[in-house]
Formats: structure tokens, C-alpha cells, sequence
């Protein structure tokens, strides 16, 4: 299968401190990474270089071969906007706004029409087991319930790879079950491709494959990588 | 299943006889129950006779006579098999890992190289189970995959937390 994004011989610092020391890993398309490793090892620096949130000090970052990390920061918001979704530990759903508009932002921000955006938002719901709460705030949602709005909204304008953080890190292990569910279910119906940081060995293994961050590298098993 | 390689790892280490053999088994390993003589000496013969040991000298004591034993080429190629294989998931498997953990780090084989093979064999056996229960039409099914997930975690919370103590470990048991 064809890479979809990848990177190679990353590196990172931040002051003294070194979160990246030659990090390499390919994703292929579609495909769905769980990312695992102790705290402090890199992991999540990892994912915002790939997700060009961070740019990193040296190293490559490519997705369907275009250079991630040499583009000016216009291009590589653009890209974070349509081409990537995120979603993190806590869902940072807009507060002021009932679940559909949240759900509908992505679009709101491409330009669609409000009328539409919000349809196709409302079209999500039943989908999430969010039935009927269209017009709740986030503030009267579960952790689990506001984690599946986040969901949607990462994923609604159908972005190629998405990138979750400790996404049911706040979660009981029912709740995260059932985020991890619906997940797994869009994202296998859209063919889009997932990097996902979690410290659950039970939510990695929803993954396709887990490869383990430690020390600033990505070890077993892409071990071949390390011979790079 | 691990006490005969324990005392194969033990004896690559040095040549021991038999009481030396118990003094180390039961300080590294013996925790929660040492080793009785007996049983050390039925494995040292089975061994023998596996050909994966050998006695290399008799000391004479006040006693019988004392046989030291060493491993032999084909132990240490057992050793190493055995070693580099991770276990499948499975119930009480805490005192097989702890003892390869501890046999890789006395003898300098990659401890660390175990334990992310062992991450990535109770990984497996985990996406197996996790597809499993998302495939599950009843709640009982589901709920039996989600028990034996809950204890495969456990073991993986040891995995990683072992590998990120394994310099204490090396320096109390070299």
C-alpha cells in the first residue's frame, strides 16, 4: 500500500531538551496508527510535526509526497484546515455553540453555506448516537457525548488523514469504547488514515498497528526504519 | 515451564553446583517460593541428558562430592531460543517474563528487545480480541473478549513499566 504520509529522521528541540533524535515512520493510506510510548518520549511532538502544527528542526515530513514541513505557514494552516482533522484529549468544542454548529465549523470556515453545513452536520448525529441533540450546548454533554462531536467535526469535510491525541484520555473505559467505536466506523467508511497517541493499550487496539515512541525515536516494531 | 531455563541462564552465568544453584534461584527469582533442592537436581539431570548441560568438576566436601555444572553449546542455543520468543498471552504469566527479563539482563542480551517483542505479541493477541468483541452480535460475548483484554492491558502496563526500570533492575541483579 502506498505511503500517505511519512517522515524521516525528525528532529525536535525544545531548549535543552531533545523530543525528537531521528524519529522515522510511514503511514500508509487508509491505514490507522496507534502511536504508544512513556511520557515525555516524543510522542505527541511527533504528531503536531506531521500534522505541521510544529515545524521541526531538521528532518523530513512528506504526505502523498509533498514536503509538509518547507511549506510557509498560509499553506500549511490551509492544509490543517482541509486536508487533516484532529481531534484531542479534551474535544475544545466552542462553548458558545450548540452541537451542530460545532459539528458544522470546518465547513462554516470552507465557505459553505450555513444551511447546508448545518444539514449535513445534523446528518451526523444519528451516526454518533447523538439523536436529538442538535441544539444542546457542549456544556450539557457527557465527556463521551462531547468526544463524538468532536469526532464529526474532525471529520465532516472528509479530510485525509486525521490525527487524535489521547483522544478518550478523559474517558471511562465504557465511553471510550464507544468513541473508539464510532471512530473507527467513520474513518473506515471515509478510508481515512488515523495517527492516534494514546497510553491505552486497549484503545491502540483498535489500530492496524502500534509502533512505540522512546526517546525521541520510534522503535519496534518499524525497527527496520532504525537502520535508515 | 521457566525453572529449567532459569537454572540454564544461571549456570551460562557461571558454573554452580547445586547449592550455589539455590542460593542465586532463590535471591533473583525465589520471592514468592524458593527452590527445593530436589527439584534442582532432577532439572540439572534432565538437562544433562538433554545434553544442554554438563558437570565440569567435582569438588569433594564434607558430604557427597559437589558437581559443578555449566551449560554447553546446545543450552546456550536453547537460551537463546527461548529468550528471543515472546509468550502468548496468557493467565499467570507473570513469573515466565519476569524471569526472561532478568535472565537477558545477567547474561547482556536485549532486555529491552524482549519486552517490545512481548509489547507487540500481547498487541496482536489485543487487535485479535478487539476485532472480535466489535464483531460481537451478543453483550455476553463481548463482554467475555473485554475480560480477557482487561488482562492482557495488565500485563502490557508491566511491560512498559518494567522496561522503563530495567536499569535498577540490571544494577540489583548483575
Amino acid at each position: 500500500m502506498m505511503d500517505a504520509l511519512a517522515c524521516r529522521d525528525l528532529h525536535k528541540s525544545f531548549g535543552l531538551t531533545h523530543a525528537l533524535r531521528g524519529a522515522n515512520l510511514s503511514v500508509s493510506a487508509g491505514e490507522v496508527l496507534a502511536v504508544m510510548g512513556p511520557s515525555g518520549s516524543g510522542k505527541s511532538t511527533l504528531l503536531q510535526c506531521l500534522a505541521g502544527i510544529l515545524t521541526p528542526d531538521s528532518g523530513e515530513v512528506s504526505l502523498d509526497g509533498m514536503r509538509v514541513d518547507l511549506l510557509g505557514d498560509d499553506r500549511r494552516t490551509r492544509l490543517r484546515r482541509t486536508i487533516f482533522g484532529f481531534v484531542f484529549q479534551f474535544g475544545q468544542l466552542v462553548a458558545e455553540l450548540p452541537v451542530a454548529e460545532n459539528i458544522a465549523l470546518p465547513l462554516l470556515l470552507a465557505g459553505d453555506r450555513r444551511r447546508a453545513a448545518l444539514s449535513a452536520a445534523r446528518d451526523w448525529l444519528p451516526r454518533l448516537g447523538l439523536d436529538g441533540l442538535h441544539d444542546r450546548l457542549p456544556g450539557d454533554l457527557s465527556g463521551g457525548q462531547a468526544q463524538r462531536v468532536a469526532i464529526a467535526r474532525a471529520l465532516i469535510a472528509g479530510p485525509r488523514v486525521l490525527f487524535a491525541d489521547e483522544p478518550t484520555g478523559a474517558l471511562d473505559s465504557v465511553a471510550a469504547d464507544q468513541v473508539m467505536e464510532v471512530l473507527m466506523d467513520e474513518v473506515r467508511a471515509q478510508g481515512t488514515c488515523v495517527v492516534m497517541v494514546t497510553h491505552e493499550p486497549r484503545v491502540a487496539a483498535y489500530a492496524d498497528r502500534t509502533v512505540t515512541v522512546r526517546d525521541g525515536r520510534v522503535v519496534h516494531p518499524a525497527r527496520e526504519w532504525e537502520s535508515v | 515451564m521457566s525453572v529449567p531455563y532459569t537454572l540454564l541462564g544461571l549456570i551460562e552465568e557461571n558454573a554452580r553446583h547445586g547449592y550455589d544453584l539455590k542460593q542465586s534461584y532463590d535471591r533473583r527469582f525465589g520471592d514468592a517460593k524458593p527452590i527445593r533442592f530436589g527439584q534442582i537436581y532432577r532439572i540439572l539431570a534432565q538437562l544433562v541428558r538433554d545434553g544442554r548441560a554438563e558437570v565440569v568438576g567435582v569438588e569433594p566436601g564434607a558430604g557427597p562430592d559437589r558437581k559443578r555444572y555449566a551449560i554447553t553449546p546446545d543450552g546456550v542455543a536453547d537460551l537463546d531460543r527461548w529468550l528471543a520468543e515472546p509468550e502468548d498471552p496468557q493467565p499467570q504469566l507473570q513469573n515466565v517474563l519476569f524471569a526472561k527479563v532478568v535472565l537477558a539482563l545477567i547474561s547482556g542480551r536485549s532486555a529491552e528487545g524482549f519486552l517490545d517483542a512481548q509489547r507487540e505479541r500481547h498487541m496482536a493477541r489485543m487487535r485479535e480480541l478487539t476485532k472480535l468483541r466489535r464483531e460481537a452480535t451478543e453483550t455476553h460475548a463481548a463482554l467475555l473478549a473485554d475480560y480477557q483484554l482487561f488482562h492482557i492491558e495488565a500485563d502490557l502496563r508491566w511491560i512498559d513499566h518494567a522496561a522503563g526500570r530495567l536499569g535498577a533492575l540490571a544494577a540489583e541483579v548483575r
